[in-house]
């Protein structure tokens, strides 16, 4: 059974069908690339899957589980996390913070605990730290661990909101345009650390991406979107030179 | 004696910055204004008269006890009405205009000062002394023991509560979803009860402030006790910057000092015109208070 199991999903905004008959299914550990033109629908895909929009047509499950028209932290709990195309971090609070946000789930201590100092809370806070610095280590954020997010270089804020998003402990990250604004060094590096987290954490991924040379370089199967309707799927390899897709691509 | 004006100030100011904790907290996370904040004083106020009536002929003999009592019904009254404010007026307006939820805090207000009009009639009641600290005194400088408890309280109070706020992790929800709510949620922050306990630790404060006020100042309750403290408090926090825990600690402070101080050295009568000039040119001044975020528009 496929982790991700996509069916027919569609959401129509006034009389606009911004996704329609979308299927497709992810198996466990796969990278998988959802790609397509500009305003092809591929982000109100994954606001389909985490809960930010509620589908008007198909449905969703995880690992069997049905989660269609479930809120974003229950989905979250479920075990979807992603990154955003515009990075959202917590610019205001500490690159550490910011993981242990996503951290927030995993460690279960009341508001009484936190009020009272109660042993339990500083036995859970270390835990909290220790995971925390852990995920920094992976992306090597761990010397700028007390640093203000929106002080980091573009590149460290994309890994921070990979670590973050990770922290959340998800069995699906889906990534969201991860390389966009990145030069090529940076890009090459990313893609070290995509594959990175697939083979450490045993990550399933999902990713939205507009460079070509990182989608052929990772992905191992494609869907294409093109609007609202998927255009093509399969392998990487054979997506990229399906005749259609390069149309969709360069035009006539 | 400039010292003793100074540390009434203080005594002022840490009441002040109490209440502006409970608007700047709220402001911070919710996005909203909410005006019914200086009623939950009121509330308290009350709770504490009738706390102190009822159980004074059982608990009469052990003052301590009594007073005691009092303040932790109080301080449970006034939490509970805070979260179920939130849950009754504001929660169902969570993506409405902001407007609609300034409207319906006002309304909020009125609905909580006509209700203990009902209940209480609109004449003012005398709180029993409760508090009974000596005075101090060092060298030609006298200080009430309440001023010395309220300054204690304060500091306790704002230590604990950065200390919340920075180190437990509800504390980090708490920031992060002030920051970005969408973001929040998707990180499986639980945003509607984060903003619960935002408005419960918010009200307790504000119990706390109406029960120190009442020690310290005025010890008469009466319905709209609490709308001049808390539009003053207000002010405080739109001092300090709203949305900021510190600013509302040193908006609140300043205020109580400058509000003392004009009252002693200046006139009395214009105390509140000069506490609200000051607000006026500070805003003109930094329009984001004093420490606000200067927000740049990306263009």
């Amino acid at each position: 059974m496929a982790l991700l199991e996509v069916t027919k999903l569609g959401i129509t905004f006034g009389g606009l069908h911004a996704v329609e008959d979308f299927s497709m299914q992810i198996e466990k550990g796969q990278l998988y690339g959802l790609i397509g033109p500009n305003g092809a629908g591929k982000t109100t895909v994954f606001n389909l899957l985490t809960g930010v929009y509620k589908p008007t047509k198909g449905s969703f499950c995880l690992d069997g589980e049905d989660l269609t028209g479930k809120s974003s932290i229950e989905i979250n709990k479920k075990g979807i996390a992603r990154t955003f195309q515009n990075i959202r971090l917590f610019h205001k609070m500490s690159v550490i913070d910011n993981v242990k946000v996503g951290l927030h789930n995993q460690h279960g201590y009341g508001i009484f605990t936190s009020f009272f100092r109660l042993p339990r809370y500083f036995q859970e806070e270390k835990n909290i730290d220790r995971e925390a610095v852990e995920l920094l280590k992976v992306f090597g954020l761990e010397r700028e661990r007390d640093y203000l997010a929106s002080n980091l270089p573009y590149g460290k804020q994309r890994k921070l909101e990979i670590a973050r998003a990770l922290a959340t402990r998800p069995k699906l990250l889906l990534l969201d345009e991860p390389a966009a604004g990145m030069n090529p060094n940076e890009t090459a590096e990313l893609m070290e650390t995509i594959k990175f987290v697939r083979d450490q954490f045993d990550m399933t991924i999902l990713l939205i991406e507009h460079d070509m040379r990182l989608v052929a370089g990772i992905c191992e199967r494609l869907s294409v979107l093109n609007f609202g309707q998927e255009l093509a799927s399969g392998e990487t390899a054979a997506v990229l030179n399906n005749p259609a897709v390069i149309t969709a691509y360069l035009g006539e | 004696m400039l010292i003793q004006q100074l540390i009434n100030g203080l005594n002022l100011g840490s009441i002040y910055a109490l209440i502006a904790l409970g608007y700047t907290m709220v402001y911070g996370i919710a996005k909203m204004l909410n005006f019914a904040h200086g009623d939950v004083i009121m509330v308290g106020g009350f709770t504490m008269l009738v706390t102190l009536t009822a159980l004074g002929a059982s608990l009469g003999a052990n003052p301590i006890l009594l007073t005691g009592a009092a303040v932790l019904a109080s301080v449970a009254v006034c939490t509970v009405l805070g979260v179920l404010i939130e849950k009754i007026a504001y929660k169902p307006l969570r993506n409405a205009s902001p407007l609609t939820v300034l409207i319906t805090a006002i309304g909020v207000s009125y609905f909580l000062q006509s209700l203990s009009l009902l209940i209480f009639g609109s004449n003012a009641r005398r709180v029993n002394d409760f508090f009974h600290l000596g005075n101090i005194a060092l060298g030609d400088v006298s200080i009430s023991g309440n001023t010395v408890l309220t300054l204690a309280v304060t500091v306790l109070i704002m230590i604990g509560l950065t200390l919340f706020i920075r180190k437990t992790k509800t504390g980090r929800a708490m920031l992060a979803v002030s920051e970005d709510k969408g973001a929040a949620e998707l990180m499986g922050v639980n945003v509607n009860r984060t903003i619960s306990v935002t408005f419960a630790i918010g009200s307790a404060l504000a119990a706390v402030a109406s029960i120190l006020y009442l020690a310290s100042f005025n010890s008469y309750v009466d319905p709209y006790m609490g709308s001049l403290p808390g539009i003053k408090a207000f002010v405080a926090a739109v001092l300090g910057g709203i949305g900021s825990v510190p600013g509302a600690m040193i908006g609140g402070i300043l205020l109580g000092l400058i509000e003392t101080i004009t009252k002693a050295y200046i006139s009395t009568n214009i105390a509140d015109a000069i506490v609200f000039s000051v607000l006026i040119i500070v805003l003109l001044v930094r329009p984001t208070g004093l420490l606000g975020k200067k927000r740049m528009e990306k263009v």
